[in-house]
């Protein structure tokens, strides 16, 4: 076991970076996403309706299969030869992908909580847009989303795990690796559960700080 | 994209839908049948009793349920009393594994659902149901859990959408549900787009069933006569369970 404590303080990193990284590129993508379906053309308000329906329907177990697997393919169709996605690169990217699902509907419910005489007042004092985004409604929209942002973090730690059957040497997979060649699954499996206990203690711990000091206005 | 393995995909992957469903729907109800009771000592007994339930559902909506798996799977039987006892003939099995650890998985989070719903029951109407001379019992069951269960009901559907998305790791554990068909079959063909995809669509299928359920189920057990329009968005985020409110102006 003590061999496996410092395999378990690098898988450690492996799983907080790439939660880190997919959860990013997530908001990123999932404002970015809220934000167009705004204002934007029915059309491209569908295409998003379908994609978090899609990406909120199906097992995140099965993307990261899809993109691991039919991204080897694809790249290898594409390179001319046989290329194999890492296994990191293949879980942010689908973790990402399940994040900004979410991340989408929880903020375009913000957006659509603040009063719309926000924006009305904005424009009556000449704001352009991209003013009224920064200093009127997106202020009020983060601290809205704030509560059920925090939860979709709490997933993503959790679905991080899932990553490790594709072979990303992360928490659960030095734990499954430690099980076999050890023979002691209990103790291996338990120290997994205290690992991945703490961070979602950690980050549940973060998001109450972050609510309490940015309570939603008004209340 | 290879349209004839989409279709051989299409003959031969819902013959896994039985599993998946069969997975689901036992482990929603054994952990709704757990759950009720835990919710209800989580939501009003003494606060020693309260804080043991937290401790289970905390670890169990903490931790990955694919390390619950695994936990239950492979670490049960490192213990030699569980080994020698009658319960090895059940744990020894995937398919009881993944049903005792999604049952108490899914009872974790029905718990809190339900303890949400329990706390938001008003006041005055367990007082009033005192007043007109009901036991504890029957307040329970008449009064504090229709209301409760009418105000969890959302968040309950996405717990139900969950088990069905969540059934998916039984494929780990040699199981040939929808997933593990899925895979069986791109690890014989290494067709991942085609199968994959479809397997995906059959889970679309299902899941947006689910929600439809609940939704019907939502409008039938609603107490306003004319039901509010539904909202725009089919579905709701899955776990996030504080609801959004506009500020009070």
């Amino acid at each position: 076991m003590s061999g496996f404590a410092s395999q378990f303080v690098v898988a450690f990193m492996v799983t907080v970076g790439l939660a880190l990284v997919a959860g990013s590129l997530g908001t990123a993508f999932g404002l970015f996403l809220a934000i167009s379906k705004g204002g934007a053309a029915p059309r491209f308000m569908s295409v998003v309706t379908a994609y978090t329906t899609v990406v909120r329907g199906v097992p995140e177990l099965l993307i990261i299969l899809l993109i691991y697997f039919g991204g080897t393919t694809l790249a290898s169709k594409v390179a001319g030869r046989y290329v194999e996605v890492n296994a990191f690169t293949a879980g942010v990217i689908a973790l990402s992908v399940v994040f900004s699902g979410y991340a989408t509907e929880v903020f375009r419910g913000a957006i659509a909580a603040v009063p719309a005489g926000q924006t009305e007042a904005a424009k009556s004092l000449g704001l352009n847009a991209w003013q009224r985004w920064m200093f009127i409604i997106g202020p009020q929209m983060l601290r809205l989303a704030l509560p059920a942002y925090g939860n979709l973090w709490i997933s993503l730690f959790k679905d991080t795990a899932l990553v490790s059957i594709v072979g990303l040497t992360d928490i659960m997979r030095v734990a499954y690796v430690g099980a076999g060649s050890m023979r002691a699954p209990l103790s291996f499996y338990l120290a997994a559960s205290a690992l991945y206990l703490s961070l979602t203690t950690v980050t549940l711990l973060s998001i109450r700080l972050a609510e309490r000091r940015y309570p939603a206005f008004g209340r | 994209m290879n349209f004839g393995l989409m279709l051989d995909a299409i003959v031969v992957l819902p013959s896994g839908i039985g599993l998946t469903l069969t997975l689901t729907v036992l482990s929603l109800m054994a952990g709704f049948l757990l759950s009720v009771p835990l919710a209800f000592i989580r939501a009003f007994a003494r606060p020693g009793l309260s804080l043991a339930v937290l401790a289970y559902t905390y670890v169990f909506r903490g931790t990955p349920m694919l390390v619950q798996l695994f936990l239950l799977y492979y670490g049960l039987g490192q213990i030699e009393a569980v080994r020698a006892s009658v319960f090895w003939m059940i744990l020894r099995d995937p398919f009881w594994c993944a049903l005792l650890t999604f049952s108490l998985n899914s009872a974790a989070h029905t718990t809190e659902i339900l303890c949400r719903g329990l706390q938001s029951v008003p006041k005055g109407l367990i007082e009033a149901a005192a007043a007109l001379g009901l036991k504890r019992l029957q307040i329970a069951r008449l009064v504090t859990f229709p209301i409760a269960f009418r105000i969890s009901l959302p968040a309950y559907g996405n717990e139900v959408v969950g088990m069905i998305k969540g059934s998916s790791l039984a494929s780990t554990v040699t199981l040939l549900e929808i997933t593990g068909m899925a895979r069986q079959m791109v690890s014989a063909t290494f067709a991942p787009y085609e199968i994959f995809i479809v397997a995906g669509a059959i889970y679309l299928a299902l899941t947006s069933i689910a929600v439809k359920a609940t939704q019907f189920l939502e409008r039938r057990l609603s107490t306003d006569r004319n039901p509010a329009p539904r909202r725009r968005a089919r579905f709701r985020p899955a776990l996030p369970h504080q609801e959004i409110t506009p500020p009070v102006p």
